[in-house]
């Protein structure tokens, strides 16, 4: 399919077209709860986002970072600097501009994957989650010297008008999420997607071709960060309305690994798909537990369980289909459109060789 | 030869001086020289283990010789990286395949228009119109090497689902899209039935006297070697034995001394 605009297709334009109508005018219009806002719908955009920065290195570059959480909070912790102590920025200046500070530490941390590789790499890039979390527990400034530990995000201003209201925020993380997703597919579908994924596949011979691995490498983890950051950013301000290192934990960027495999590894959608799943997921597990079993089941005994099948899940998938559920979602797809094309309907392209 | 060239032999374009490679205790090559030059088909032939592929992966710069030196176009290239060469205007396929497995046909050959693409993310990413300029003239050339290589029908298939024969086809594609001067095949025809040999054996002459490409090939089809290449250079144990024009190696004794075997 050649594409219309940019890099998307027409398909691309009626899922984005379906996605929007969908998130701007039905989601708000049925959903009035607040508990849909504020538990469901924006840690999920924000989730997805940072989901997105995985994808870059882990899913399109092959790097095997493990680390997100310590990104985002690189980038919450410069978003409420910046906005206490640089007021001119503005929201929108002081979130690219803490993306780019988190880009700064991706580019520090992603110096050791040009020597290591595999599992090592990751053990190296687990300094940064330490580093990061260490470093804003140590240096009183960091928190502006707060003693409590916690401390409580600025409003959210953009060009003088507050958004403070849960549907407010969501159109705030809905709008940087949808901005950030499209470039993200610009990238991945060009040269620059195709200097990271020639890299994963056959490092040597990309390097052959005149693709540097230093600069790509240090690249996609700088591009992953800076999505992590804002991402981050997004997270504390939107969703915790607090800033606490805690939050940040190793715990967060197994979660954030997790959905990046299970949603599927090198595809922007997997993203979304894999982080409402493990957000989601939980949620539906609880709600079986209350309704079903009418709470005799305990709630920890509950929340082992979703341990116990994200934990199955994921070696299922890493065995039987490594490319995770938007393959699953693709195959699908694929299955009935064979199916309505041997009943007869044209225009569908048969994924068969012909050779 | 009877026919016109078009792209008549030239200077040397590429030099090999006194190079030795050592893994550990064991010598792969043992102070070998030997040149190519520019627009001829040059073979590099020799037994298993005679340093064939090590002499590859020394002039492209995977691989650091203790000794020597690799010069191009009668430079000594310092601290050689296969990125260096790459800009130098060397391409090169590998024994065995190294595509990027999970990227489509088009998009393996799109990576070898990396050093026609100057953009950077940051303009991919917002797709400014130069970029669109850019990546329409790399497509372009990508598809005009697909139809040459006539593999049109699977330019959208992922590279690791298709046979052998094929994938070869398309990593001496990804090589012809650097529109590199030299490109080093290393065994292009290991596997391949006779029907794709000869096949494969058109594209090389065909890239040779279209484009005046120089091509250096490892083969062990004799009768291949023979037929294509202007001059062939024999290394035996790391050594060269032989060099010369296809006709000179068959004569030379030393060259059948190592492929048949001598009575001691």
């Amino acid at each position: 399919m050649k594409p219309i605009f940019m890099t998307y297709t027409k398909k691309d334009l009626i899922n984005l077209a379906v996605c929007m109508v969908l998130s701007v005018l039905i989601i708000p219009t049925f959903i009035k709860t607040e508990y849909w806002y504020t538990s469901i719908l924006i840690p999920w955009l924000c989730l997805a986002l940072a989901t997105i920065g995985q994808q870059i290195v882990m899913g399109y570059t092959g790097q095997l970072a493990l680390g997100a959480a310590g990104f985002m909070a690189a980038g919450a912790f410069a978003m409420f600097n910046l906005i206490l102590r640089v007021p001119d920025l503005g929201f929108v200046g002081s979130l690219i501009v803490s993306g780019l500070i988190a880009a700064a530490f991706g580019i520090l941390f992603g110096l050791p994957s040009l020597k290591v590789r595999g599992i090592y790499l990751m053990v190296a890039t687990l300094a940064s989650q330490f580093f990061i979390i260490w470093m804003i527990d140590k240096f009183g400034w960091f928190k502006n010297y707060d003693s409590s530990g916690i401390i409580t995000a600025q409003d959210i201003v953009i060009l003088g008008k507050p958004f403070t209201t849960p549907l407010a925020m969501y159109f705030v993380c809905l709008a940087v999420t949808t901005i950030l997703t499209l470039l993200a597919m610009n990238m991945a579908r060009g040269s620059t997607g195709r200097n990271w994924m020639a890299v994963r596949d056959m490092d040597i011979a990309a390097e052959s071709m005149g693709v540097s691995l230093l600069r790509t490498k240090v690249q996609a983890f700088a591009i992953s960060a800076f999505y992590c950051g804002v991402a981050g950013a997004l997270f504390a301000f939107c969703y915790l309305k607090s800033l606490e290192p805690v939050a940040f934990d190793i715990k967060l960027s197994f979660k954030i690994l997790f959905m990046c495999i299970l949603g599927g590894l090198g595809t922007i959608n997997g993203a979304f798909i894999g982080a409402a799943f493990i957000l989601l997921f939980p949620v539906l597990l609880n709600a079986i537990g209350n309704n079903v079993f009418h709470g005799a089941i305990d709630a920890t005994i509950i929340s082992s369980i979703e341990q116990v099948i994200f934990g199955l899940l994921m070696i299922i998938f890493m065995i039987y289909e490594p490319l995770g559920m938007a393959k699953l979602w693709e195959n699908l797809k694929q299955s009935i459109r064979s199916k309505l094309s041997s009943s007869g309907i044209k225009g569908i392209k048969s994924p068969v060789l012909k050779k | 030869m009877a026919y016109e060239r078009k792209f008549k032999i030239g200077k040397p374009i590429l030099e090999v001086n006194n190079i030795s490679l050592a893994f550990g205790g064991v010598k792969a090559i043992t102070d070998t020289s030997f040149n190519v030059l520019e627009h001829e088909v040059r073979a590099i032939i020799g037994p298993n283990g005679a340093g064939k592929s090590s002499m590859l992966n020394c002039i492209n710069g995977i691989y650091k010789p203790q000794q020597g030196t690799v010069s191009f176009r009668g430079q000594v290239v310092p601290n050689i990286t296969p990125n260096i060469m790459a800009q130098m205007g060397l391409s090169r396929t590998f024994q065995n395949l190294a595509l990027f497995k999970r990227m489509s046909v088009l998009d393996n050959i799109l990576v070898g228009r990396k050093l026609h693409t100057k953009t950077n993310f940051l303009e991919v990413a917002l797709q400014l119109p130069k970029v669109k300029k850019e990546e329409k003239l790399n497509r372009e050339r990508s598809e005009e090497i697909i139809s040459f290589l006539e593999i049109e029908d699977i330019k959208d298939t992922p590279v690791g689902k298709l046979p052998y024969g094929l994938q070869k086809k398309v990593e001496l594609g990804r090589a012809l899209a650097t529109d590199s001067s030299i490109i080093l095949l290393d065994e292009p025809m290991a596997g391949m039935n006779v029907e794709e040999k000869r096949d494969m054996c058109r594209f090389i002459l065909k890239v040779n006297d279209e484009l005046g490409t120089t091509m250096v090939l490892i083969e062990h089809d004799m009768g291949v070697v023979m037929d294509i290449s202007d001059r062939v250079v024999v290394l035996d144990y790391g050594k060269v034995i032989g060099d010369g024009t296809p006709d000179e190696i068959m004569a030379n004794q030393k060259v059948i001394d190592a492929y048949l075997g001598v009575e001691h």
